[in-house]
């Protein structure tokens, strides 16, 4: 079978990548101490307030979901595009754009101070869940607005007919079959996370695995011990991915002949209207801010930033192109081994990762001379899960719902897939290719070991200007990146959704 | 092949040959050294002119990470000069084994006495409070601790001028200074990760003050026109950073490398270092200082722990750290 080799490379690569650079970590690890009273306290620390975040995450994203599903007006499809600008950004700069509200000198307390009332402080265990419901609340909007938009058009017009319920017939049961997956998404983005928790939490309370393990590495250089918190931190994944599983009902919503979906249940249209303005202007009040910041320092941005948004943008089609390939291969096979696949790079620990890949390279080639290559493939990778969660189940429906029929005409290989699976996974595939631009683009991981000046990417060169002082400058280079991120994704999604009705 | 620097050999040979084994030094460094607005590409532009040879920095992170960077590499690395370490890490450095003895004797400027065979001193500076002109200073870590005075601070994890702190209380404090982070703990607004993202807070607005270097508002001022920032002078005197580079024992370029560390204390490099790295150079070039540097406040009193020391206060102090800072 032609299916078969694309999939086993891409799991060999996923496998490679995060069980493979933890061994040669551990591979390369002298005897260290073992874990400390404060390395379970981080441990604790980090599964509350990735419980608390994914939970408010969907809780909140459930009514926005709905209300883009059952409503269309004037400029729908520009708030879905820029909705998930958060999810995009380098974590500083939307660190910035919340504080612009919610800190000290935001908008919120100058308010609250003109009318004499008590200032708000953001610092601490809230602030790190607002932060994480900040970045994540996009995501569970558009995994849950995907479960509402595979509702067949059929389904709504059967429960029309019977005059039932819409919320208990179809879209309770939908909610129970997309929901675990989404909150399992950001309990593990949330599990991994470092430069929020640590910015926005206050003190060491807030002391999350992975800093834990940056300081095992960066500080004590005891690789044994950062090893050892990498497989906690991936234990801690896969359980939570075990228990998703489990509460996660299989049966779908069947076949449909792909008509326009008609609602006759609109409910009240004042309810929708809050959840929508609410949520906009929770998301966009900071990313205003971020723009706002930005457009001063466009002009004092040096030459160089523009030569690093150049190869930003490169790494991030190349990662992009990689990750939908393998996402479709990943997906034409399916199988449970498919969904391990789907979680391990977001349990994986960004450091570890990229030392064990440190130490693999290093005795060959000139970390210098891979650095773009490298760069690539991880963040390929790292874009898998949501690639996979985007068009994994599309083609197990059309699987589903086409497979006998393309057999019965002996439709198979290239002809199969063109034909009778991309016309319909489009709308994914699309949304696959423009998240994992745009995540590329924004990433700041690996490229930390392995680049030069030569190699620089655009949230590289804003963190260099701003350890030099340029925060001026810095902001613009974030404005530039949130805008090239949400061009890159807007052009995937967009190509995506021609001449489909959104 | 080993190569020269002695030019009339390599040409007497070959012209051609001598342009293309042009003999290359490679110093590995922290990543806003190199960048286009940090010293290195001035500093490579200037020791190019006298050395017949090509100069390649390699950014790896920040201070912190250089270190483990030069371990993961260990004995294979390519690097000949690593610099930008601090005392703080010198200790853990020596003990790899890696370095050679710099076998530089110049006269520093440092108001400290400097000797230690292996690392050479570039740069210096005093950590402080940096805080709003016209605003209340705190006067000593105590008086801060006692006021209601907002500060940012870096986590001494993941970041060297927290680390810096960490040193600065245990130098001027010692077994009390558990005390000291007890009382400083409702004044700390948040810890961030890096220098980069407290400094970055503070310029929000985030803050009364953010730990940083005495120097820093000489960038605002030189750089910007802008006079508003002020370091905040203590009474217990304020604890320094030192940054210092080393010569690799596997070198395959020393003599390249011993020119280098050389110049590296000479006028041409350290005449870049103030307006580049907005630290104090190790040796002051002749034509001194850039104007503005005078306005800069001048601790009375230098405090600076051992690299041995620091390296032995380490553990405990951190654990002190965050036990005051998690009630």
């Amino acid at each position: 079978m032609i299916q078969k080799l694309p999939a086993w490379l891409a799991m060999a690569l996923v496998l490679g990548l995060t069980l493979g650079t933890l061994a040669a970590v551990g591979w390369r690890a002298e005897l260290g101490r073992g874990l400390s009273a404060a390395d379970w306290a981080a441990v604790r620390f980090t599964i509350t307030q990735a419980i608390m975040s994914a939970m408010l995450s969907v809780v909140l994203a459930i009514p926005a979901a709905r209300a883009l599903a059952r409503r269309s007006f004037r400029g729908r499809r520009i708030l879905i595009t820029l909705l998930g600008a958060p999810f995009l950004l380098p974590v500083i700069v939307a660190v910035l754009g919340l504080l612009a509200v919610f800190g000290r000198g935001g908008v919120i307390n100058s308010a609250l101070a003109a009318v004499g009332l008590p200032q708000i402080s953001i610092y601490g265990f809230w602030g790190v869940v607002l932060a994480h419901v900040f970045f994540n609340l996009p995501l569970a909007v558009r995994l849950i607005l995907q479960g509402w938009q595979a509702i067949p058009a059929e389904r709504f017009r059967l429960v029309a007919s019977l005059n039932g319920s819409v919320f208990r017939l179809l879209e309770v049961p939908m909610l129970a079959r997309v929901v675990p997956g989404a909150a399992l998404v950001i309990f593990l983005i949330c599990l991994t996370s470092f430069a929020v928790a640590l910015t926005l939490g206050g003190g060491p309370r807030a002391t999350t695995v992975e800093l834990a393990i940056y300081q095992a590495i960066q500080f004590d250089f005891d690789l044994g011990r950062a090893a050892l918190l990498a497989c906690i931190q991936f234990g801690l994944g896969l359980s939570a991915a075990f228990v998703a599983w489990q509460v996660t009902p299989t049966q779908g919503m069947g076949r449909g002949m792909d008509r326009i979906v008609q609602r006759w249940d609109q409910g009240r249209a004042a309810v929708d209207a809050a959840a929508l303005s609410l949520v906009a202007l929770f998301l966009l009040l900071p990313l205003a801010m971020v723009v706002l910041r930005g457009v001063p320092g466009l002009i004092e941005m040096p030459s160089a930033v523009w030569a690093a948004a150049g190869r930003s943008i490169m790494v991030a089609t190349g990662s992009a192109g990689l990750c939908v390939v393998l996402a479709v291969a990943l997906s034409l096979r399916g199988g449970v081994a498919v969904s391990v696949i789907g979680v391990m790079p977001l349990a994986a620990s960004g450091l570890v990762m990229g030392t064990g890949l440190f130490v693999l390279v290093y005795p060959f080639v000139s970390p210098r001379s891979v650095a773009l290559p490298v760069t690539i493939l991880v963040n390929a990778t790292l874009a898998l899960p949501f690639a996979v969660r985007a068009i994994g189940p599309a083609v197990a429906d059309v699987k589903a719902d086409y497979g006998k029929l393309a057999e019965s005409l002996g439709m198979q290989g290239w002809n199969r897939l063109r034909i009778v699976v991309f016309p319909r996974i489009r709308r994914p595939l699309g949304f696959a290719a423009g998240l994992a631009a745009a995540l590329s683009m924004g990433d700041l991981g690996v490229i930390t070991l392995f680049a030069g000046e030569a190699q620089e990417t655009l949230p590289l060169a804003m963190y260099r200007l701003m350890g030099s002082y340029r925060m001026e400058a810095a902001a613009g280079a974030g404005l530039l990146l949130l805008a090239l991120s949400l061009l890159l994704f807007w052009l995937c999604d967009q190509g995506g959704r021609r001449d489909a009705d959104a | 092949m080993k190569t020269t620097l002695s030019i009339s050999v390599a040409a007497a040979l070959c012209a051609t040959s001598a342009m293309a084994e042009t003999p290359t030094l490679n110093v590995m460094t922290y990543d806003s050294f190199v960048s286009d607005w940090g010293p290195g590409p001035a500093v490579e532009a200037a020791f190019e002119e006298i050395c017949n040879c090509d100069l390649v920095f390699t950014g790896a992170g920040d201070g912190a990470a250089l270190l483990a960077r030069l371990q993961l590499e260990g004995k294979g690395s390519d690097a000949d000069v690593v610099l930008g370490l601090d005392t703080n890490l010198t200790a853990a450095a020596r003990a790899t084994g890696l370095f050679a003895p710099h076998g530089v004797s110049a006269e520093l400027d440092l108001p400290i006495s400097w000797d230690d065979a292996e690392f050479l001193p570039f740069d210096w500076g005093y950590f402080a409070f940096v805080g709003n002109a016209g605003e209340d200073a705190a006067t000593s870590l105590k008086a801060l601790a006692e006021s209601d005075a907002k500060i940012l601070i870096q986590d001494p994890r993941s970041s060297t001028p927290g680390l810096g702190l960490l040193m600065w209380v245990k130098a001027a404090y010692g077994d009390e200074a558990a005390d000291v982070w007890a009382a400083l703990a409702d004044n700390i607004v948040t810890v961030t990760p890096g220098w980069s993202e407290a400094y970055g807070l503070f310029l929000e607005g985030e803050a009364d003050a953010v730990l940083s270097y005495t120097t820093s508002p000489a960038y605002h001022l030189i750089a910007e026109e802008d006079d508003s920032k002020v370091a905040w002078a203590f009474d217990e005197g304020h604890y320094m950073q030192v940054e210092v580079a080393g010569k690799l024992a596997g070198t395959d370029q020393p003599e390249l490398a011993d020119q280098f560390l050389a110049f590296m204390v000479s006028d041409g490099f350290q005449s870049i270092i103030p307006t580049t790295n907005w630290m104090y150079p190790a040796k002051l070039p002749a034509e001194g200082l850039p104007a503005g540097f005078e306005t800069l406040v001048t601790p009375n009193k230098a405090l600076l722990l051992s690299s041995d020391a620091a390296a032995a206060a380490r553990d405990g102090a951190l654990e002190e750290w965050r036990a005051a800072l998690s009630q």
